[in-house]
């Protein structure tokens, strides 16, 4: 099929076919984030909210020149931005064991970048395009299971040696979320789910014994989440504050500025990961609700154009962006209510952060690729 | 473009938005229920977080004499403190300071590990007690001093030290013993080096002199830092309290008895004020305030005149002769005697194979009441105790004030003891004997009492009445009530013929050199030489040992209680020198001026003295130390 034959708009009518209500709707989360930023600063732009828009601008930038790329590029350049991805993530592991620490990121002078962050987009770039070339029909013969699952596998073993466990589970979740929607037997989700369970289990029993599988301090994060009363002052004090932070926001909040636990540094993390507490503290429910809504709004979106989208490889993608896009808010706030433990990762473009959100505005740029250049029907 | 278009994934697509509608509706669940439906549960733990209560401690309440003389004030009290993140460099910012006070190594080496240990914000004392010219120029240096912060706190000064320190007392930082003494705790105690009452009025009022703390409502950040005032709910300051004690007697009392290990108790008898309860060699309550030094307190605790007892109510001595008029009331009221009647003294009276000896070698002969007074014959006593008996006795001590513990606010008053059968029965196993009762007759044996005791039973003696003591005459500026005492209900002639034969000891007998000449301020009284240890047969054969010839500790107590004006009277005093040796040699002259000192208001003039004494009286007021001029200064350094 030839796709120049689709109807795709060129020049610059290209850019009146992007889907602006979702670039609104991503700069409304944005500015939500400008808002909270410049609130836990003690009502100042800096150090954190001046960044983080001129971050934001360049970001749409790096998304619009992105849309305006052919999708077919994208798809050909998958596996070369997968190994990419791949060769930095091995890169920061051997820097991070010669130098201190468990350093994740690659200073570029202008930005530092997450290897991991660009993972969790390269991932599901190649496994659309892996499934677009593979005959649908084949999707779930145990043969043409091994690729992919070795795609997802190799960068998730990488990033859990950091220890990294948020990305792993982003990783695994995003890639098995793009497997899915290729139409890989439920029957293999079942099974993975159930080994997935066996797994927790072993994973807890190690606990204690020779050969332990999480650190302890990955243990401590479990149990302070399964009862954070436990060590209020110790690692159940993030869970604790978050928690009062967002119980004390009420029904309509304290008002903007008004926090008392992200201005008195009750809140750790109250710019990072932790920044929903602050809105919902100072916002309330009805602010909380707000940003949920203009969440979902984003993935309808995606679902949307995704389910629109005849070209395989361009409906992959965005339905696979989509659930990398649901998988960052939702951790993030399942986390920061208490419903998982913590594990480190931050509200899409609301926490402070340039990694994150470059790649999620370039993986957008993505998504609207697809949504320009999809096949369009001929009259 | 015949191949089939590759299959849509729109089944799959909804699948997975179905999973993720579902588990945004979880969030949106559980926002609701955290948000609003726990909110006000969530909203409390915030406020708990950021709203911390401060506790304002109240000012102490001031103890004065009866006049309004501070006995117990609260001083301003310099000190200064650093905040390490004004300061940046605490060491070199120390060494500036050290140029202006005196810093020694050790505070230095303490100030520079609480500044490490303590947050950047928290200010941490470096010198306490500081004068203000101290503090003058620590401000005037302020530019390179950043960081150095005077505070001015008040800390509790004695101006009258010594004198009054038994009274008195003095107070010190709580400890956890005085805590783990008291039910529920006053949260005020908690509070950081936070003084309450360690001994003297300061202890026992320290509920009226303490008040009630204030509170101050403040917002503080997760590091403790305070962002702002919230509120502020002012206390309540302690209660000013007035006693009844004369500053200028009282500090008279104590330079008369200079030197001496001795108690003075003085009563207005009109109405139970004590207006002098004096106790030598004092000790200066200032020194406790900040902590007082080991060599201070070892030389304290090792002096055998013991400075820290107040010997007025915590110390019990046999009264010996003093108690004599006790025991004529008691014969008189149980009709064993009557003042005319009497009883021969031959120097002893034989008991059995014992004998009984009176001071007088070769006795006095025939003796009445009132010579039995005047001359302290002990025969006649040993007679009249043996016929009137030890219960009749007890019973009178009682009705006079002695034998059981006076209501006062000091800590440590002694109920004494005035000895009858059924406490011998329970106490020793034994019955009582006639010996026991010959000795109970001379205020010797098992019978002890205080000065303050004693005091009182001069003082009922002298009225008739239950005059009861009191040491507190007004709390916060309100007079206490006073009832007049009740009569007691002896037969005024009994006690007319009892104070007629004290009258007769002063003015005739063996206080006859310690009289007051001034026929307006006569003088009754009754001298007492207790003995502290048993003259044995041996002893006495040989000749007893001359007081001047015993180690000081074995010597007699001379002790001596008057009353005076004798017609008119107005107040008692029991006088007390330990081991001074006989009653009208030591203890007379020293109550007689204190005495004279009391009825004068000040001074008295010579003429009030016998004449052959005022030569002598005049020189002796030359030798006596100075009444103190000023009170100590402001600002003793810190002693830590």
């Amino acid at each position: 099929m030839s796709a120049r034959g689709t109807g795709a708009p060129r020049g610059a009518a290209k850019l009146l076919a992007v889907h602006w209500p979702l670039v609104l709707l991503l700069s409304a989360v944005a500015g939500m984030g400008f808002m909270m930023l410049y609130s836990v600063a003690g009502g100042s732009l800096d150090p954190w909210a001046r960044a983080q828009m001129i971050r934001f601008a360049l970001g749409l930038c790096v998304m619009l020149v992105i849309a305006m790329i052919d999708i077919r590029f994208w798809k050909l350049v998958s596996p070369l931005a997968y190994l990419g991805s791949f060769a930095l993530l091995l890169y920061v592991e051997a820097a991070g064991h010669v130098g201190m620490g468990a350093q994740r990121w690659i200073n570029l002078g202008f930005i530092v970048l997450q290897p991991s962050e660009m993972m969790k987009i390269s991932l599901v770039m190649v496994l659309a395009a892996y499934y677009a070339r593979l005959d649908p029909g084949k999707v779930s013969r145990p043969l043409w299971m091994v690729p992919p699952l070795a795609l997802i596998l190799a960068p998730v073993a990488l990033v859990m040696t950091q220890p990294d466990l948020g990305t792993s589970i982003m990783l695994l979740a995003g890639g098995a979320a793009v497997m899915f929607l290729a139409g890989v037997s439920i029957w293999y989700f079942a099974t993975a789910a159930a080994a997935a369970a066996g797994l927790v289990t072993l994973v807890l029993r190690s606990r204690g014994t020779d050969w332990q599988l999480l650190r302890d301090y990955q243990f401590n994060r479990i149990d302070t989440f399964l009862d954070p009363g436990r060590d209020p002052l110790g690692t159940g004090y993030h869970i604790t504050q978050a928690k009062i932070a967002l119980g004390s926001g009420g029904l309509a909040g304290r008002g903007f500025m008004q926090g008392t636990q992200s201005r008195l540094n009750f809140l750790p993390e109250k710019h990072t990961d932790f920044i929903f507490t602050t809105l919902a503290e100072e916002f309330g429910f009805l602010g909380t609700l707000a940003l949920l809504i203009l969440f979902t709004l984003v993935i309808l979106f995606c679902v949307q154009s995704a389910i629109a989208n005849r070209d395989r490889f361009g409906a992959l993608l965005t339905g696979g962006i989509g659930a990398t896009f649901f998988l960052f808010f939702a951790v993030n706030m399942a986390m920061v209510m208490g419903l998982m433990p913590v594990v480190g990762v931050p509200l899409p473009l609301v926490s402070y952060g340039g990694s994150a959100m470059l790649v999620l505005l370039a993986a957008f740029g993505l998504a609207q690729s697809a949504h320009v250049h999809r096949p369009r029907e001929r009259g | 473009m015949s191949a089939a278009p590759p299959p849509r994934i729109t089944r799959r697509a909804l699948m997975l938005l179905g999973v993720q509608l579902g588990v945004v509706g979880v969030l949106g669940w559980r926002m609701r229920d955290l948000q609003v439906r726990q909110h006000e549960h969530y909203a409390m733990l915030a406020d708990e977080n950021r709203i911390n209560l401060r506790l304002i401690p109240p000012a102490r309440g001031t103890i004065t004499d009866r006049a309004g003389v501070p006995l117990a004030i609260n001083r301003r009290n310099y000190r200064v403190s650093l905040v390490r993140e004004q300061a940046g460099d605490p060491p070199a910012i120390l060494d500036r300071l050290g140029r202006i006070i005196p810093i020694d190594a050790e505070t230095r080496e303490r100030a520079l590990r609480e500044i490490a240990t303590h947050s950047a914000f928290v200010p941490v004392v470096i010198a306490e007690h500081l004068t203000w010219e101290d503090v003058a120029r620590i401000s005037a240096n302020a530019p390179v001093l950043p960081g150095v912060v005077a505070e001015v706190g008040l800390s509790r000064s004695y101006p009258l030290g010594r004198d009054t320190g038994h009274v008195v007392g003095y107070v010190g930082p709580v400890s956890e013993s005085d805590l783990a003494k008291i039910e529920d705790p006053d949260p005020v105690l908690r509070i950081p080096r936070f003084q309450i009452g360690k001994t003297g009025v300061e202890q026992r009022m320290e509920d009226t002199l303490r008040g009630e703390a204030g509170t101050l409502r403040i917002e503080v950040s997760a590091a403790g830092r305070v962002m702002r005032e919230l509120g502020r709910a002012e206390g309540t300051p302690g209660q000013d309290v007035a006693l009844t004690l004369d500053e200028g007697l009282q500090s008279y009392a104590m330079r008369r008895m200079e030197g001496e290990s001795a108690a003075a108790a003085v009563i207005d008898v009109t109405n139970g004020d004590i207006v002098a309860l004096a106790s030598a060699p004092g000790f200066d309550p200032n020194s406790f305030v900040f902590g007082i030094g080991v060599a201070e307190w070892n030389s304290l605790l090792e002096d055998e005149y013991r400075p820290l007892a107040a010997k007025t109510v915590a110390g019990a001595y046999p009264p010996g002769s003093t108690f004599k008029p006790v025991v004529a009331l008691a014969a008189l009221a149980a009709g064993t005697i009557a003042p005319g009647d009497r009883v021969h003294c031959a120097g002893f009276t034989q008991l059995g194979n014992r004998r009984f000896h009176c001071w007088k070698h070769g006795g006095h002969g025939s003796v009445d009441l009132r010579k039995s007074l005047s001359q302290s014959c002990d025969c006649y006593y040993y007679e009249v105790a043996r016929r009137t008996g030890a219960d009749a006795i007890a019973a009178m001590a009682r009705r006079l004030g002695l034998g059981y513990r006076h209501d006062l606010p000091l800590p440590a008053v002694t109920a004494g003891l005035m000895p009858d059968r059924a406490w011998k029965a329970e106490t020793r196993k034994e019955s009582w004997t006639v010996g026991d009762s010959f000795n109970y007759g001379i205020g010797q044996g098992y019978t002890l009492a205080s000065p303050l005791q004693l005091a009182v039973m001069a003082a009922r003696v002298a009225t008739g009445t239950e005059v009861a003591p009191r040491l507190v005459r007004a709390i916060g500026g309100v007079d206490l009530p006073f009832e007049p005492p009740k009569s007691l209900g002896l037969d005024p002639r009994h006690l007319e013929a009892v104070r007629n034969g004290m009258f007769a000891v002063s003015n005739e007998g063996t206080a006859y050199r310690s009289r007051i000449a001034d026929p307006a301020m006569l003088m009754a009284g009754k001298t007492g030489t207790s003995q502290v240890r048993v003259i044995t047969a041996a002893e006495r054969a040989r000749g007893v040992t001359k007081n001047e010839q015993l180690p000081w500790n074995r010597r007699d107590h001379a002790l001596f209680i008057a009353f005076a004006p004798y017609d008119k009277p107005r107040y008692a005093i029991a006088q007390i020198v330990e081991h001074g040796g006989g009653g009208s040699a030591v203890a007379a002259p020293i109550a007689r001026d204190i005495l004279l000192y009391a009825l004068c208001g000040g001074e008295p003039p010579l003429e009030a003295y016998p004449p052959e004494q005022r030569k002598s009286i005049g020189e002796q007021r030359a030798r006596m130390p100075a009444a103190e001029a000023a009170p100590p200064a402001a600002g003793t350094r810190d002693r830590a």
